[in-house]
């Protein structure tokens, strides 16, 4: 909880809900007749609407990216090292787009929320969403808010594919592109801690096929499993040995199964908190977008054809012991995109934390961010009165 | 720009895809960007000068070029450049061989080891030579492989590899009417353009 706002924090902020009444045609092959995105927008849309900047979330993440509900909440938006006045992406200069997916749970109609046809939550009847579906809600919001074209789609993780897939399916919608932390397409191994999470979920007795809202429950051991898993996943063998070594909590061993590393409590913890604030039918649908996502799966796995579309330059992002998605995936990125002409500049960043690394302000990465976001402030219309950020 | 920039931008076609390994930060592509609409990238690995290569909008990508040009498709490239750094390359001869697999032409630019001033230098004071131009002492030259344009042109034949031009030029880039009497005497830098 922030005593006083920091100078470069965007500040309080509240999230806005946007209904959709043209029904969204989905890869499944079913479609949402109406739905509603909750988003939260920071900084101001000029005059020509050049300067938006769209932030695309990952498997947890969500509309809130930047700034304080209030002065209560205990921590800001999810990338607000990332976002704000002076920040890499800066909202003095940029308009920035946080959005919920659809079948997300912080909002947006997804299986938590009520599905119109039936007065009972979606539950698991929500259809399965890829990430073509999220982008084409996105440029559906993009309209809403009279954003013809973004200045840049930004993305980490999940969030990344997004991006991508954005210059796939509107190559005229967007002038930028940076993918960060991500890949193309997920590996065996990748698909295969999705399915023990999407399995600790599902064997959760108190599951219920997915219909445990009606019986008000909750299935939070499956939840908590599937989060311990991931964690691990997305921190690395150094960075969990600089963290917790095998330090004790009590300073001895106690000879029974209770959690006595600092590690184990550590997940525990943060398994129990995720298991109190996340849907469970949301982390089995979103973990299923990132197994699905495969752009050159399409084109006779040719990544470079599957790119060929992309008329936006890319910024492409990894960091060195993040095995989850590794810099191999991103290198696989950047040569495709090179295969198919396209403009990249790819930088692989030196970090102990794994995964997370993507939303830590690490020094050097948060210079190569906003490098890359300086430049595409620099080719903005300049405000009236003189370009008083122009560096 | 620097002077031997200068004369590889008058080598390059307009409108042509260009590779630059270790390209600083970037001038020369950013140039022929502007310049000749050529569609470059640029390998580099020093933080500063990948950064400034983002800023300027020269795609750059994160890359050591010992690592090897695997990743990268055959005849991908109308030519690909590098400046100053084969004598740094493990392998400078794999590496010749990976740029001419990647690009139908290459442009290569080293120093001359065989100029008068390192030959007077090693022959009278005994020592590995110093200079303005490469200030390193033996332990900590990042420059493991010297050579001469001899020996550089005795690996052209070698390896099948045809020179399409050369000039030989001071180690402030000019042309100096006398290096052409005895290059390998008095030419420090050579810019090399061949093919296979």
């Amino acid at each position: 909880m922030p005593a006083v706002i920091p100078d470069d924090s965007v500040g309080l902020v509240s999230p806005e809900r946007i209904h959709f009444e043209q029904p969204l045609e989905l890869s499944c092959g079913r479609r949402l007749d109406t739905w509603d995105l909750i988003i939260e927008t920071y900084g101001t849309l000029n005059a020509d609407a050049s300067n938006a900047v769209l932030i695309c979330h990952a498997l947890s993440g969500h509309h809130h990216v930047a700034g304080y509900h209030s002065m209560d909440e205990r921590k800001p938006g999810w990338w607000d090292a990332a976002i704000g006045p002076g920040k890499p992406i800066d909202t003095n200069r940029f308009f920035v787009v946080g959005v919920n997916n659809l079948g997300g749970c912080h909002g947006s109609t997804g299986p938590n929320t009520l599905n119109p046809a039936t007065g009972k939550p979606y539950g698991p009847d929500f259809p399965i969403m890829t990430v073509q579906d999220w982008v084409h809600s996105q440029a559906r919001l993009a309209d809403h808010l009279g954003i013809r074209q973004w200045a840049a789609v930004v993305g980490g993780s999940l969030g990344g594919m997004q991006a991508l897939q954005w210059s796939i399916s509107y190559p005229e919608r967007l002038r930028h592109c940076a993918v960060i932390a991500s890949a193309a397409k997920l590996s065996a191994q990748n698909i295969a801690f999705n399915e023990v999470a999407r399995q600790a979920i599902s064997k959760d007795p108190e599951f219920h096929d997915g219909h445990y809202y009606e019986r008000n429950t909750v299935p939070r051991t499956g939840l908590m499993l599937a989060r311990m898993v991931g964690h691990i996943t997305y921190l690395s063998d150094d960075g969990m040995r600089d963290k917790f070594g095998r330090e004790l909590k009590d300073g001895k061993l106690s000879f029974d199964f209770n959690p006595q590393f600092e590690v184990e409590s550590y997940l525990q913890y943060q398994g129990e908190r995720f298991s109190s604030s996340f849907d469970a039918n949301t982390y089995l649908l979103m973990t299923k977008a990132l197994d699905y996502f495969d752009p050159a799966g399409e084109q006779g796995h040719d990544l470079a054809a599957a790119l060929a579309p992309a008329q936006c330059d890319f910024l492409v992002v990894s960091f060195t012991t993040d095995w989850r998605f590794s810099p191999e995936r991103s290198r696989e990125l950047v040569d495709g995109l090179i295969a198919a002409g396209k403009p990249v500049s790819y930088a692989e960043i030196d970090a102990p934390q794994g995964h997370d690394a993507f939303l830590i302000p690490i020094p050097r990465y948060m210079e190569v961010f906003r490098s890359y976001m300086n430049r595409i402030a620099a080719a903005l219309p300049q405000p009236e009165g003189g370009a008083s950020h122009a560096r | 720009m620097r002077a031997d920039l200068e004369i590889i931008n008058e080598w390059i076609a307009p409108g042509s895809r260009v590779l630059d390994l270790g390209c600083g930060d970037g001038e020369l592509l950013a140039h022929l960007q502007a310049e000749k609409q050529v569609s470059g990238y640029g390998l580099e690995i020093d933080h500063d000068n990948l950064t400034a290569c983002i800023e300027k909008g020269v795609s750059v990508i994160e890359k050591d070029i010992d690592d090897g040009l695997a990743s990268i498709g055959n005849a991908s490239f109308d030519t690909v450049i590098m400046t100053q750094a084969l004598q740094s390359m493990h392998r400078p001869d794999l590496i010749v061989d990976e740029m001419l697999r990647i690009g139908r032409e290459c442009i290569v630019t080293f120093p001359n080891f065989a100029h008068w001033r390192a030959r007077g230098y090693l022959a009278f004071r005994g020592k590995m030579p110093v200079s303005k131009f490469l200030p390193y002492t033996w332990y900590n030259t990042p420059n493991i492989h010297f050579c001469t344009f001899k020996d550089f042109e005795q690996l052209c034949v070698d390896r099948n590899i045809e020179i399409l031009q050369r000039t030989v030029v001071d180690h402030t880039h000019r042309h100096r009417w006398w290096i052409k009497l005895w290059p390998n005497m008095l030419g420090e830098i050579a810019i090399y353009r061949i093919t296979r």
